[in-house]
């Protein structure tokens, strides 16, 4: 029943509901920017719940055990430090509202974030236009860091990591025909799969078949069944530990013997309890190693035991690295200016980090060594370190 | 061609996970016409609960069947209850709703289990511990492999689509779902109690996820918050395929979807998997719009 | 009903109305441009395609009572195409790097191409589809969604997993607002015309209304391919206000979010679409302190237990199939 033309109403509620929302919105953001000035306020955007949580949760812990420590040693320049954290459900609408939402209404002097490469391309372009710095802890995705000078990150990228393995596979393993079971739907998976193969190629090694999944699925039966028809020596599975575990018991289950290798997705304490004894024996790429003797890596592994009752796996460690880079940057910049915050997150050098020394290229992204690992008993064994000297500089 | 026998077996194992959830959501859909797309997220729950339960009672350390049928029988009740309560406080309020709204109710159930779940069992997996072992070598013809869980799996399937077609055409509490299902203000005036007909269509049908959640869990051992989600739509498009209402329907819908994804993996592009599900959904909808055994219902005026 | 003929000056004010209007949305926007941060124009934006989405869906949906799951897959449509026409073809144009007017024309024009792409796609989903009924016709299109989502997944031109990163940040609140302005006219002077009248007389009775002589195909599908076109000038929208587009973002979630705007607002009440669409996106946000305090995000468990309880106190949404109007709010008045 229409009584009368709608549509002037329908668009001046519209625009009615709109503006007055804005219009409080403003009002609240004088608020906030009062409070700020006796602490340092950083924003970070994470994957607390969704698709994509266990990793968004593990890096939250890192970025907040470094953050206890800041702290406790009294701060930065005698304040406090503050970070604001917010869920984007694992979803990029709701990173893009969070993201300049910290920057506007927060006035967040640098935020930290996000796990995904996908929704870190959200946020950099908003962080680039507000000039304000960004530190991706574990993006691995090269496009991230290239949205601007203001793009930060402390994990190293698909090409090197991919490199690694492939090096691993033809040099240690003398692997020569390898197969790849990778992840449709995880960019991730996708770039470090494109980095290994290309890298397996120039050392001559051959691909024989290679096979995807989607992310979430629970039967990898069939792509391994087309895998075993081709006999590889060992089969490259980039993907997120959630599924590993569960494509190393159906590999066993159809007979298959041959190690799985894979990157730094498989580290958490879970694969080793879904994969069980099926992922014996396979290897991994990696930022550290829990068992790593340096007394750095040792006070983090202890003290995250004591704070969050889990070993810390490598999302973890990545977190607590880039907000120690960050409260660096930040001591050398008590004005807090964003310009000269860049600057000194640009001049990270020799950064004393738990995933080794760090220091930032011209590319912004740091040349740090990896570290292969071997599942043994349950655990990860340190195999070992392989220094980006030898990698193509791209 | 052992290969394409492994992957007959293989397709036919998927299928049957995927039977065991569509049953659930065809015989609600029978009785009521409601798509229940929070039965994907009573799967989560009946794994979930089933997990904590062999763990609390470690069954998992003196693996045998009668632990497993334990776990079972544990978390049927206790998803029952779920679906119970469900039914009471969010479905049975609309009964004379359009049906856009309990659609919409389902969904909102489903969305609250997801999230709730991920507050309280935790986002990251678990692992769903081995209630029942098996030496895979013995289970090896040549070079084919078969899985001792898949195949109690498929075994479970078929007894609970027996146990249901039973109950459905063979009792009287069978005749009263029909007859709701038929038409509801006609069976109430019958005499048939068709408040309770429903709600234990639906304590039936939750209890069905829960014993689907456990055998999951068992087979996949990575249980999850959300992974009710794509389990729960395949098996949907399991059951719209062989006819949404029929429950052998369901169970042929299953099997088919299980070996059609295979051989998209095995044979043409490794990719395309989903979209498989969903295509071969679309073509027979629109080739046969009430599915392949379901009977064309005319709308009536 | 009993609407007085209006004296003819005025009436003229009630044809035009829209030009004033859309002067009012520029001189708006700019203002707002100037004197707004970036977080509450980001969620202006985000308002305002919810809203075409929304009213584009309860086109489809409540006005002619298709009941259709694949809004994410047309918006998907249209947002590629809209992305890949900034990425790919602006430049070889050198279209790129505008500014002020310049920058919104070619962004119309690029919004239409998508949006028309997307109709395209709906035409194609429409012709077989719209023969089923009911729930049949929602699994279908829910199907056709997914389908689409897994296409741009695997096809390398469009990103594949990786996205399409660096999508020109075009969307302003000119080009939003301008686009929910047309869409509202569009809809509301086709339901005030004889078509309209044999568009609810579709839902209201497609048996009835096929023995009348409506042709009932042809109206579902015209009804069908017009919200398809929205949802495809959504789509542009959002990609170049999120400037960075992947698959993930159009799964069937995203579906059930607008389809739970056009049920909360009331089927076939394009206010209630307006009103419902504008909650909910601007309540996520303004629960996000409870969040800051709890430190657990509950934000998602009160959305899905308010859709539940509200779906129990009012099945048929907001404003029902009523539009909110002046002589509705004057009645409301007069009760107390």
């Amino acid at each position: 029943m229409f009584r009368q033309n709608p549509s002037r109403l329908t668009f001046a509620l519209a625009a009615v509901l709109a503006l007055s929302f804005s219009a409080c919105k403003k009002k609240e953001s004088t608020e906030t920017s009062a409070a700020s000035s006796s602490t340092i306020l950083i924003g970070e955007v994470g994957s607390l719940t969704g698709s994509e949580a266990t990793f968004g949760i593990s890096t939250h812990n890192g970025i907040d055990l470094a953050l206890k420590q800041i702290n406790a040693a009294g701060g930065i320049g005698g304040k406090q430090v503050q970070v604001v954290t917010i869920d984007n459900q694992s979803k990029n609408d709701e990173t893009a509202l969070a993201t300049s939402k910290l920057i506007t209404q927060n006035h967040v002097v640098a935020v930290l974030g996000e796990v995904a490469s996908s929704r870190s391309l959200v946020m950099a372009p908003i962080a680039q236009q507000n000039q304000v710095p960004m530190i991706s802890p574990s993006s691995t995705n090269p496009k991230v860091t290239q949205v601007g000078d203001y793009i930060f990150r402390t994990s190293f990228i698909d090409p090197f990591q991919g490199e690694v393995m492939a090096r691993f596979a033809s040099e240690n393993l003398k692997a020569k025909k390898l197969a790849i079971l990778k992840d449709v739907k995880s960019d991730y998976s996708m770039g470090l799969s494109q980095f290994f193969i290309e890298q397996l190629k120039k050392s001559g090694g051959e691909i024989v078949i290679e096979q995807s999944y989607a992310a979430g699925d629970l039967d990898f039966k069939s792509q391994l069944t087309a895998i075993r028809a081709k006999s590889p020596d060992a089969i490259f599975v980039p993907g997120y530990y959630t599924e590993v575990g569960l494509v190393a018991r159906q590999a066993r289950e159809l007979g298959m013997k041959m190690p799985l290798l894979g990157g730094d997705g498989w580290d958490s304490p879970k694969l080793y309890e879904i994969g069980g004894k099926a992922i014996e024996n396979s290897y991994f790429s990696n930022h550290y190693s829990h068992e790593d003797q340096s007394p750095r890596v040792q006070e983090f592994v202890k003290n995250y035991k004591a704070a969050y009752g889990a070993t810390p796996d490598g999302l973890a460690a990545m977190g607590f690295d880039a907000m120690m880079v960050l409260a660096e940057a930040l001591k050398k910049t008590p004005d807090l200016d964003h310009k000269k915050l860049r600057d000194a997150i640009a001049a990270t050098k020799d950064h004393p980090g738990v995933t080794g020394m760090l220091t930032l290229n011209s590319e912004r992204n740091p040349i740090k060594p990896a570290v292969v690992l071997k599942v043994e008993n349950n655990q990860s064994k340190f195999v070992a370190t392989i220094s980006p000297s030898a990698a193509p500089t791209k | 061609m052992n290969e394409f026998i492994q992957h007959v077996i293989n397709g036919l194992s998927l299928g049957c996970i995927y039977a065991l959830v569509a049953i659930g959501y065809t015989l609600v859909f029978g009785v009521l016409s409601l798509i229940n797309f929070a039965h994907g997220e009573m799967v989560m729950m009946g794994a979930y609960f089933g997990m904590y339960f062999a763990k609390h009672f470690k069954l998992a350390e003196e693996p045998g069947i009668s632990g497993l049928l334990l776990t079972l029988v544990a978390t049927m009740i206790v998803t029952g209850c779920i679906g119970w309560c469900v039914e009471k406080f969010a479905y049975r309020p609309l009964k004379n709703a359009p049906r856009i709204n309990l659609l919409i109710t389902a969904v909102g159930v489903s969305l609250l289990f997801q999230f709730s779940g991920q507050l309280i069992f935790g986002s990251a997996p678990q692992f769903f511990p081995q209630l029942v072992e098996f030496n895979l070598d013995t289970w090896k013809i040549g070079e084919l492999q078969f899985n001792p869980l898949q195949i109690t799996v498929l075994g479970i399937a078929l007894v609970l689509t027996v146990v249901l077609q039973t109950l459905v055409f063979k009792t009287r509490t069978g005749r009263g779902m029909r007859a709701v299902s038929f038409n509801r203000d006609l069976a109430s005036l019958l005499g048939i109690p068709a408040t309770r007909v429903i709600s234990l269509t639906f304590v039936v049908g939750a209890a069905l996820a829960g014993a689907a959640g456990v055998l999951v869990g068992l087979v996949y051992p990575k249980i999850d918050p959300l992974m009710g989600s794509l389990l729960g739509l395949k098996s949907f498009v399991a059951a719209v395929v062989g006819g949404i209402g029929n429950l052998s329907g369901a169970v042929l819908g299953a099997l088919l979807l299980g070996l059609s994804e295979e051989f998209v993996v095995g044979y043409l592009a490794p990719t395309y998997r989903d979209a498989i599900a969903f295509a071969f959904l679309i073509i027979i909808l629109l080739w046969r719009p009430s599915g392949l055994l379901g009977v064309n219902r005319i709308e009536k005026v | 009903m009993k609407k007085s003929k209006s004296t003819p000056h005025l009436s003229v004010i009630h044809r035009f109305w829209f030009i004033p209007a859309i002067a009012a949305v520029a001189g708006i926007g700019y203002g707002l441009e100037a004197g707004l941060n970036a977080y509450a124009m980001s969620l202006l934006a985000n308002t305002g395609i919810s809203i075409l989405l929304a009213i584009s869906l309860n086109w489809v949906i409540g006005i002619t009572g298709q009941f259709s799951l694949g809004h994410a897959g047309l918006m998907a449509v249209g947002a590629y195409t809209s992305a890949l026409l900034s990425l790919r073809l602006a430049p070889a144009l050198s279209l790129t790097g505008l500014t002020g007017f310049a920058e919104s024309a070619v962004f119309s024009v690029n919004l239409l191409i998508a949006g028309l792409v997307a109709a395209f796609f709906g035409f194609l989903l429409g012709l077989p589809s719209l023969r089923l009924k009911g729930d049949y016709l929602a699994i279908v299109t829910l199907g056709f969604g997914e389908v689409i989502r897994v296409l741009f997944l695997n096809i390398d031109a469009f990103g594949g997993a990786r996205g399409l990163p660096g999508i020109p940040n075009s969307t302003h609140f000119f080009d939003v607002f301008s686009w929910v302005l047309i869409a509202v006219l569009i809809f509301s002077r086709i339901l005030n015309s004889p078509e309209g009248r044999a568009l609810k007389a579709v839902r209201e009775d497609p048996i009835a209304a096929q023995a009348l002589g409506i042709e009932l195909f042809q109206f579902k599908l015209k009804a069908f391919v017009l919200g398809a076109f929205f949802a495809g000038v959504a789509g542009g929208l959002y990609a170049h206000f999120l400037q960075y587009i992947n698959p993930q973002g159009f799964d069937f979630n995203r579906s059930f979010e607008i389809m739970i705007m056009v049920v909360l607002g009331g089927m076939g009440s394009l206010t209630g679409s307006v009103v419902a669409a504008t909650l909910l996106t601007i309540l996520k946000e303004a629960l996000r302190p409870l969040q800051e305090i709890t430190h657990i995000d509950f934000r998602m468990i009160l959305y899905s237990l308010a859709l539940i309880i509200l779906m129990l106190l009012r099945p048929q949404g907001l404003f029902g199939s009523k539009e909110l109007s002046l002589t509705f709010l004057k009645r409301l008045g007069g009760k107390r």
